[in-house]
């Protein structure tokens, strides 16, 4: 997927101004945050906080063991007749099941949902060589209707209203002017039955992997994941390094804090634990699994002060929760992961240079973490990267001179005093409606502030005088 | 980070930080602070050598410069017993932050760790730090108010309820609910002159329920987010306005 992160700005401005979109991210995240709530604390808030603090260690503990894990599932995977292959970035993975898929004469994909081959652009990638590829999600089905991207990791299209969705189909999948949504539904689901049935090869991602099974774990809300894996001759699985587990009680666990963070759901409709291509004594199933494990930067992030961002289960909480995800939608962020995680792991995976606005698309206002059900500490490597961005001389020249004259200011109390008797003496001449320069945004939105004529320190010395007086 | 342990504030004398925002912008919300202490009995002092606690740069990703003025503020308040700021966002930063940042430098690390130990925000001092919920103050007619619940306040110092709990008792003060109390006017230091779209886009929403609210005064614990809603409630020419917690107490209080 091309990158286009450095346009956070721009891009952003365009959805606020946008009222469908408001409209619709709005209705979307409030939904999500007010579910998850309920749905994580449905029993007590003692026990949230429990599952939570659970989950958090279970991921810390398998990326602390993370190169062990890998060989672990790889050889029971083996074990259980799964093909295992490594790819060490996009074209690589892309590579991968371009040859599965020629191994096996594939002519037709079908996908469930799976954020890693947005990552890798395997869609265009088989296209390019003639194989076709449906999108059996149906906020995926829409978005490849649409020739969008999703904005939304667990909602792809979040963004959209039903109108819009309505004329995507009708223009694009030739749907009759249907308006009821279970009917809209039911065209989706006629359409995209034929292509279960007819597809050579099914393409998933991945929840979990459990490394001391072997076993390939996804959750599903409309059944379409079941059949990608199951009905297809082939099925490969695309699965980021990060999503290894170590145990079955681990999942356990985990099974029940990603539904409750993503849809506020105890439990999604579907869950999947696949563990290797059809017995001969079972009825059906496909004859190939094939599992590629995807690094693209990851072992990077691994080696790096970032390594706990590798814990997120991809729910989508920290979106809902965010207030400027809310106001900016996903397609903002530039590339596949957007909101707070996304303006964390996109700068990690695809550099600071392509993802400059990013770390400051934040107001720290703290909420990501608070909903995030692995405890991942958003905000402090939202700094952590500002930090970066600086050092690698990124930020605006004009901001790291303003922080610098501060810091003089600020770090001399004789300067500090000096400067606010000049700047309210100013604000009494001068006084301001609209601020120059890089500092206009303020006043866009805002009055400024008016200094006062009397600075604390005077008002306290006057106070101390008076006390003086009265003691005397 | 966990914060240090702290002993108890009880009978040790009281060193003001009024923050550089309130020094300048909002001086009379600092004497409020001064007067409440004070008819607790409490001795204040306001050490002169004050800034600012470093935060703007912190946040910025400036930390050498974040460094050089979280040190200054160290050594104006050297001889502190007990600090008090009526800031969430700036307790935040000295208690939170202080030790990471200075990690590394032998000559401030244990400073900063004791002044990490000694900083509390201004409502948690009263009730967490002396257990006083009851100022026995009244205002002279009723009045509706409701809260706005400053993020790093509420996130990082964990300040749920103190402030409501300190206005439920004042006489004639009525707590009604602010509609999502706990999302961030938007404010979040230079994100709102860095990306003023979207943080005005955060204000809008903030406004829309003030605008809702039945009170005619909102209260707050943090004079940044104060600033900011303010300035946009004036632009919007609204009649209503954010005010800082210790304001309202210092005007109730008995004897005035």
């Amino acid at each position: 997927m091309k990158i286009q992160s450095n346009d956070f700005s721009k891009i952003a401005k365009r959805a606020i101004n946008d009222p469908d979109l408001q409209a619709a991210v709005s209705f979307g995240t409030n939904l999500g945050y007010t579910k998850r709530k309920a749905a994580m604390f449905a029993e007590s808030l003692e026990h949230g906080e429990a599952m939570r603090k659970q989950a958090a260690s279970i991921k810390r503990r398998a990326l602390n063991q993370l190169p062990d894990l890998l060989e672990q599932a790889e050889a029971n995977m083996q074990a259980k007749g799964i093909k295992v292959l490594w790819a060490s970035n996009d074209t690589e993975a892309n590579q991968h099941v371009l040859e599965i898929a020629q191994k096996h004469q594939v002519k037709l994909a079908v996908k469930s949902k799976s954020m890693v081959t947005e990552e890798t652009g395997l869609n265009h990638a088989l296209e390019d060589e003639k194989i076709e590829v449906i999108e059996t999600d149906l906020g995926e089905f829409i978005v490849q209707l649409g020739e969008e991207t999703p904005s939304h990791i667990v909602v792809p299209i979040i963004h959209k209203t039903k109108s819009s969705i309505r004329n995507v189909l009708i223009e694009k999948a030739n749907m009759l002017p249907l308006d009821d949504t279970e009917e809209m539904t039911d065209f989706c689901r006629q359409h995209l039955r034929q292509k279960f049935l007819n597809a050579d090869m099914g393409i998933s991602g991945g929840n979990f992997i459990i490394a001391e099974t072997g076993s390939l774990c996804l959750v599903t809300n409309e059944g379409n994941g079941r059949m990608v894996t199951s009905l297809p001759k082939v099925h490969v699985a695309l699965v980021g390094i990060e999503k290894v587990i170590a145990t079955v009680e681990d999942y356990a666990t985990l099974t029940q804090v990603l539904p409750r963070s993503a849809t506020g759901q105890t439990l999604t409709v579907y869950t999947n634990i696949i563990n290797g291509p059809r017995y001969a004594n079972e009825p059906d199933g496909p004859e190939h699994v094939y599992v590629i494990f995807l690094d693209n930067g990851r072992s990077k992030i691994y080696a790096s002060g970032y390594t706990e961002s590798l814990a997120c289960i991809r729910c989508g909480a920290c979106l809902n929760a965010c207030p400027v995800y809310q106001s900016t939608g996903g397609h903002a962020y530039g590339w596949v992961y957007p909101g707070p995680i996304g303006a964390i792991v996109t700068p990690l995976l695809k550099g600071l240079e392509n993802s400059t606005p990013l770390p400051n698309a934040s107001s720290l206002c703290g909420m990501c973490k608070e909903v995030c059900p692995v405890d991942i500490d958003i905000p402090r490597m939202l700094l952590d990267l500002r930090h970066d961005l600086t050092e690698q001389k990124r930020s605006p020249k004009i901001w790291g001179l303003g922080i610098n004259i501060w810091a003089k200011i600020n770090k001399s109390p004789h300067l500090y005093k000096l400067s606010g008797k000049v700047a309210a003496l100013f604000s009494k001449l001068l006084p301001l409606k609209n601020l120059p320069g890089p500092l206009a945004g303020w006043t866009k939105h805002r009055t400024l502030p008016v200094l006062a004529k009397k600075s604390f320190r005077g008002l306290w010395q006057e106070h101390h005088n008076e006390k003086a007086e009265n003691n005397d | 980070m966990s914060l240090p342990k702290r002993e108890s504030p009880k009978n040790k004398r009281v060193s003001l930080f009024v923050t550089c925002l309130i020094d300048m912008i909002f001086p009379e919300t600092g004497m409020s602070v001064v007067k409440i202490l004070e008819h607790l009995g409490i001795t204040v002092d306001f050490p002169m050598e004050q800034t600012c606690c470093g935060q703007p740069a912190f946040n910025g990703g400036y930390r050498k410069e974040a460094r050089e003025v979280a040190i200054q503020f160290l050594k104006a308040f050297k001889n502190a017993e007990v600090i008090v700021t009526p800031s969430g966002s700036c307790a935040a930063m000295i208690r939170h932050e202080y030790m990471a940042l200075l990690q590394d430098n032998e000559k401030w690390l244990s400073e900063a760790e004791r002044i990490a130990s000694i900083t509390w925000e201004f409502t948690e001092f009263l009730v967490d730090g002396l257990g006083i919920t009851d100022l026995k103050a009244a205002l002279p007619k009723p009045e509706k108010f409701a809260f706005h619940d400053s993020c790093h306040g509420l996130r990082h110092l964990e300040l749920g309820s103190h402030g409501r709990e300190l206005l439920k008792n004042i006489q004639n003060a009525d707590l009604t609910d602010l509609k999502d109390s706990d999302v961030c006017c938007g404010f979040g230091g230079l994100f709102s002159v860095k990306m003023p779209d979207i943080s005005g886009a955060m204000l809008q929403k903030k406004i829309d329920n003030i605008d809702e609210c039945s009170a005619k005064t909102i209260l707050g614990g943090d004079v940044s987010c104060m600033m900011h809603m303010n300035g946009g409630l004036e632009k919007q020419k609204s009649n209503k306005r954010v005010r800082h917690i210790a304001d309202i107490l210092a005007e109730g209080l008995p004897g005035k």
